[in-house]
């Protein structure tokens, strides 16, 4: 094979380098992509032969309540996932580094960043299990604990209920994701010029007024990195529904992953799982899409600014 | 970065001196709120502790915050046999370690064709890796099932050890790429003028420079591997085939499963992850660092 660049000698293509990667991707990412899509065409039990039904899958999902109440627990989960943990961990960051790393020792700071980010290196669905017994209203550790307190009227069916369950599950989805943010916003803030926060205080600028000005505009790259992959994270989530509740209590922590798979496996209608799990990854390109259109934007307004 | 600069003409004495002192007792009121939020977040991991080695007897006479009396480990035993914890411990290695592996190597090949080779049609392949990365394992996963089980790999760990070299590489395609593209061109013209074949570069120039960034690929393909559910719990049916967590959510609800057995099996579940992050918590924090802001 010849090559473009004057060599010494002839030389194997670089496309020959692409060619054990390229040929596993279309084979695990490209083919079953493309089957799942010809999949929500169909009406198909998994057995026998698929029947081309066209978009009816499309039109009954669009109608189907389950499915909105999935897409709303979804809006749940970003708030759980991304709005909550973003807010929290920046000021968690902020204090840890520019606080407690000033005030008392980098290894105090440190050391309280690697508690907060241990749940994200957790599996997610053994944390999910004990998390289901510690929420489980007869032996789980909450319950009694209240109930040794007399709060029995407090010690309620948390993973149960339909009022309870979809608060329950945001709450270890919290709890689980905060370390991330923190990390992420703690490295972007030994970017920031220490410079700038002098000159700032000597103006005799407040801590929440130089957060304002300074450390917020400066660290918007991890920003939107974070809100992008946490929301992708939160729209995708399955391991913890799976374990804590099973989409429970009437559907009330249903969500578009989950509904994919109860209708996938258990129920056995491929054709209409394929179709949800469709609708979910064109959810998240688009998602996608509009944060890195939204970055782009904000990175070009700031070049034009200065 | 730009550099504001203000002109010192505030004397800051003063102030700062009385602010010193609000300080000095502000920050131990500060520090006590982030340690209290610490704790909170530690509170399942020591309720687990408290309770994995404590009689289902003493639980419910005294409750999940005390100390045990005596050590019970028929908690463990129990999760230990009817798991066969060796076994699921011994699958989740072979499929993260295998993965890691691979989808390293996978990874640096694709990458030095588009990032070093700046094939035609690069920028387009990049961004095709990078959607790979955004997909939902729910629009592959039926496919990929009905795959496995027409070539008779259902069932099998390699299975799975397929699946996500492939899920993995992608991502580590995208990333390498892009570190790859901006390799120094004066190293890779010198081997070139001294000979050295594109096989040859590779693995004696770009290897050894960029074996820092494929180690910490390597153990993210590891965590992330071992934390998978989602493909496992759908591939791996049966018992003997099964990783740690889906085997722990197989026993879910199972009337044997006492408090101390749970907990228990949530322990050892985690304990192999933590040890992980104690060895390489300053690696896993720097590697997740440079991969934001890539």
């Amino acid at each position: 094979m010849s090559t473009t660049t004057p060599k010494i000698r002839p030389d194997v293509s670089y496309w020959a380098y692409l060619i054990p990667g390229g040929a596993l991707f279309l084979a695990i990412i490209v083919l079953p992509f493309v089957m799942n899509i010809y999949f929500s065409l169909t009406r198909w039990p998994g057995l026998g032969d698929p029947t081309f039904i066209g978009l009816e899958n499309y039109t009954r999902l669009f109608q189907d309540a389950v499915f909105w109440t999935s897409f709303r627990n979804s809006i749940a989960m970003i708030v759980a996932m991304v709005v909550v943990p973003t807010l929290l961990g920046l000021l968690l960051a902020a204090v840890l580094f520019d606080y407690i790393g000033k005030k008392f020792s980098g290894q105090v700071s440190s050391g309280l960043r690697a508690v907060y980010y241990l749940p994200q290196i957790l599996p997610v669905a053994v944390v999910g299990i004990l998390w289901s017994w510690i929420l489980n209203p007869q032996t789980g550790a909450l319950n009694v604990v209240l109930r040794s307190l007399g709060l029995d009227a407090l010690a309620l069916n948390w993973l149960g209920s339909t009022d309870t369950a979809l608060p329950s599950v945001m709450t270890v989805m919290v709890w689980v994701q905060i370390g991330y943010p923190v990390v992420i916003f703690m490295s972007a803030l030994q970017r920031v010029d220490p410079e700038l926060y002098e000159a700032a205080e000597l103006d005799g600028a407040g801590w929440f007024t130089r957060f304002r000005a300074i450390t917020l505009p400066q660290i918007k790259p991890e920003t939107f990195v974070v809100t992008l992959t946490c929301t992708i994270a939160a729209l995708k989530v399955f391991g913890p529904i799976y374990v804590l509740t099973r989409g429970g209590p009437e559907n009330s922590t249903n969500v578009p992953s989950y509904f994919a798979y109860q209708n996938f496996f258990p129920k056995s209608q491929v054709g209409y799982g394929a179709a949800i799990a469709t609708v979910l990854t064109v959810i998240v390109l688009v998602v996608a899409a509009v944060f890195i259109v939204l970055q782009t934007r904000s990175e070009k307004k700031e070049a034009e600014g200065r | 970065m730009t550099v504001a600069t203000v002109p010192q003409t505030k004397s800051p004495t003063f102030t700062a001196n009385r602010d010193r002192h609000k300080r000095g007792a502000m920050r131990w009121v500060i520090l006590g709120i982030i340690v209290l939020g610490a704790v909170v977040m530690m509170i399942p991991f020591v309720i687990m502790l408290l309770n994995s080695f404590k009689s289902p007897q003493e639980y419910s006479n005294s409750g999940p915050l005390t100390f045990p009396t005596e050590f019970y480990t028929q908690g463990l035993t129990n999760f230990w046999t009817r798991v066969n914890y060796p076994e699921k411990l011994l699958n989740s290695i072979i499929i993260s370690s295998t993965v890691a592996v691979a989808a390293t190597l996978i990874s640096l090949l694709n990458a030095y064709a588009l990032g070093v080779g700046r094939v035609r049609g690069k920028a387009w392949l990049v961004g095709v890796f990078m959607l790979a990365n955004m997909i939902p394992q729910e629009s592959l996963v039926y496919p990929l099932y009905f795959i496995a089980k027409q070539v008779g790999l259902y069932n099998s760990i390699w299975s799975v050890v397929i699946i996500f070299t492939v899920i993995q590489s992608a991502f580590g395609t995208y990333l390498l790429a892009s570190v790859l593209g901006t390799f120094p061109p004066a190293l890779l013209e010198a081997a070139r003028l001294d000979g050295a074949s594109r096989w040859t570069i590779l693995w004696r120039v770009v290897y050894p420079i960029t074996r820092p960034t494929l180690s910490v690929l390597m153990i993210f393909f590891f965590i992330w591997t071992w934390n998978e559910f989602f493909i496992p719990l759908v591939m791996l049916i049966d018992n003997s085939s099964q990783t740690i967590p889906v085997a722990l959510a197989a026993l879910q609800g199972d009337r044997l499963m006492d408090v101390p057995t749970i907990n228990a099996g949530s322990l050892i579940s985690l304990l192999p992850a933590v040890i992980f992050f104690l060895i390489f918590q300053r690696t896993l924090t720097r590697g997740i660092t440079s991969g934001a802001v890539k």
